[in-house]
């Protein structure tokens, strides 16, 4: 399949069961509710050795925000239940709680409840209060700036980590600009996070490593200053590959995040320097997702 | 399928049980069988179409016509149902109701929604004294759902209040709230005296400058972010409460009861 110019591999992306929820951070305004976000969805690129994967998911309008007011929706995934509760939790106490202004909601109702602010009630020291509006429980906890407004839980769902695509360009900046366009779409789809850098992972890792302590290393095969001194993926033209992770609810929402970026890839076309786009396969050791690059786009 | 309706054919001199005319007692049962149910009436039993002309079929969806304020234990221990009631009330009006509807269309008596556990409870005439209350020598008052008077409520309302919404267009007399456990009474009109009296947690919002005892004390003006989600709340009730002129988030707060434990809280529209 080429599209534009740009080869299609014929090879799928793997990806893996994960837990996730979604909170809603508001604030006085878009500025303070984003610092929150950015705050509370720092050092999450990778479950790896973060913990979690998390992300900023849109800005939300005040007429979708339950006080409001503006905000931002977060999406937090992990490999499983207890891990995903106790980021929710840290990151809610060390990142939401402490910003100026925010309020914090459960962002998805169905699942199995885990705790939001249920825990970070005692940070008010026996001073909290809690209300309980339309079946929903509520904490206050005094605070310096006034009253933190938390809901006490929120929905764990099952999810899908590790849905991706590979970027190979005849340079750097290509490569760069191509993933920078994706992400650009990729980020007007509900339901998805990014949750590399910009969106965006120059280090794809690959399963195992010659070192016995490490499960994950440097994917060589893509390497292009690796070429010709180990089996490599890469034709010689290739001289950067840049890789875009994408975490999703549902298989669905990883199959259309991964379709408008890849589009966006393609419009930019082999003219600008985009020769292929392939996708992390470890012969189906990672997940039971699979997601076919060519099935998708066509 | 019509509503099942009971019309008052004459009113007694003595008062009268009617707990056993509520949707889920009366689910599966005949016309026949409803007539014969036999209600205490002062120290006797009079059968149901002693009292009523009965009409209709729908046992969950019942009407009282021509109520009068010797008809008590309306719609107690209501499971689902919509119960409407076209007149005057007793006591004990809706008494630990734990899901469902009902209205009562003119004034109800003393202790109506006590110890009421969910459902939505509308009253759009006046409230007798301890509205949403404990039973005397019981410990918890109403524990969940919503009370909404659009006239004014007696004394006691929200006595030892355990949880739930209790709202109030009207006026409330004095102890508005006393012993009240937690929970929201939210009063548009005037309250009387000793306001929150031994009050341990809990809101009371009012739009208007209660007349405080000297253990409430003034924690200032605030801005808090729950109210427009309490009020959003509000939005599906057909009442003043859902009129968005009415909701505020900008509020005097005052703490107290200080001779309690101190957690409940007086909030005053500014």
């Amino acid at each position: 399949m080429i599209i534009n110019g740009v080869s299609i591999d014929e090879t799928f992306a793997e990806a893996f069961p994960m837990k996730a929820t979604r909170a809603i951070i508001t604030a006085q305004n878009e500025k303070w509710a984003m610092i929150s976000a950015q705050a509370m969805t720092g050092f999450a690129t990778s479950v790896i050795a973060c913990g979690c994967e998390a992300g900023i998911e849109r800005v939300l309008d005040p007429s979708e925000t339950p006080d409001g007011r503006p905000g931002v929706s977060v999406l937090i995934f992990a490999m499983g239940g207890k891990g995903l509760a106790k980021q929710l939790e840290t990151r809610a106490g060390q990142c939401v709680l402490t910003s100026p202004t925010s309020a914090l909601f459960a962002g998805i109702d169905e699942g199995v409840q885990i705790p939001l602010g249920k825990n970070l009630r005692y940070f008010g020291d026996g001073f909290q209060t809690s209300k309980k509006i339309d079946g929903k429980r509520y904490w206050r906890i005094p605070v310096m700036d006034g009253e933190f407004l938390t809901e006490a839980t929120t929905g764990r769902v099952e999810a899908v980590g590790g849905g991706n695509f590979l970027v190979l360009a005849e340079s750097q900046p290509q490569a760069l600009a191509a993933c920078e366009a994706a992400i650009i779409e990729m980020k007007k789809m509900p339901n998805v996070i990014m949750p590399f850098p910009g969106g965006v992972v120059r280090s794809g890792s690959k399963v195992g490593s010659k070192y016995p302590a490490l499960g994950a290393s440097s994917n060589d095969a893509f390497c292009p200053t690796l070429k010709g001194v180990t089996k490599t993926d890469l034709s010689p033209e290739i001289e950067s590959v840049m890789e875009i992770v994408i975490d999703g609810l549902t298989k669905e929402d990883i199959d259309k995040a991964m379709r408008v970026g890849i589009q966006a890839v393609c419009d930019l076309g082999a003219e600008n320097g985009i020769k292929r786009i392939s996708a992390g396969n470890y012969g189906g050791k990672l997940g039971p997702f699979h997601f076919h690059l060519q099935e998708i786009m066509a | 399928m019509s509503a099942l309706i009971f019309t008052v054919k004459q009113e007694t001199a003595q008062r009268v049980d009617m707990s056993p005319i509520v949707c889920h007692l009366l689910k599966g049962l005949s016309l026949a069988e409803i007539a014969a149910i036999e209600l205490q009436n002062g120290k006797r039993k009079v059968r149901v179409d002693t009292l009523f002309d009965i009409s209709g079929d729908d046992t969950q969806n019942i009407v009282i016509k021509n109520s009068y304020a010797k008809l008590d234990f309306i719609a107690k221990e209501l499971q689902d149902g919509t119960m409407t009631m076209h007149g005057e009330a007793g006591a004990y009006f809706g008494m630990s109701m734990k899901s469902g509807t009902l209205i009562a269309k003119g004034n109800v008596g003393l202790y109506a929604a006590c110890e009421m556990k969910n459902g939505l409870l509308t009253i759009n005439g006046n409230a007798g004294d301890f509205l949403g209350a404990a039973l005397p020598g019981n410990k918890q008052g109403m524990k969940g759902g919503t009370v909404l008077v659009k006239g004014n409520v007696g004394q006691r309302a929200g006595d030892h209040m355990r949880r739930g919404n209790m709202l109030i267009e009207g006026c409330a007399g004095d102890y508005c709230g006393s012993r009240m456990i937690a929970g929201t009474i939210a009063v548009m009109g005037t309250t009387g005296r000793y306001l929150g009296y031994a009050m341990q947690r809990g809101t009371l919002l009012l739009w208007q400058q209660p007349k405080l005892s000297a253990t409430f004390n003034d924690c200032g003006s605030h801005t808090l972010a729950f109210l427009p989600i309490l009020f959003k709340s509000f939005k599906k009730l057909d009442s003043k409460f859902a009129d968005a002129s009415e909701a505020f988030d900008r509020v005097q707060r005052y703490g107290g009861d200080m001779a309690e434990k101190g957690r409940a809280e007086v909030l005053v529209k500014l």
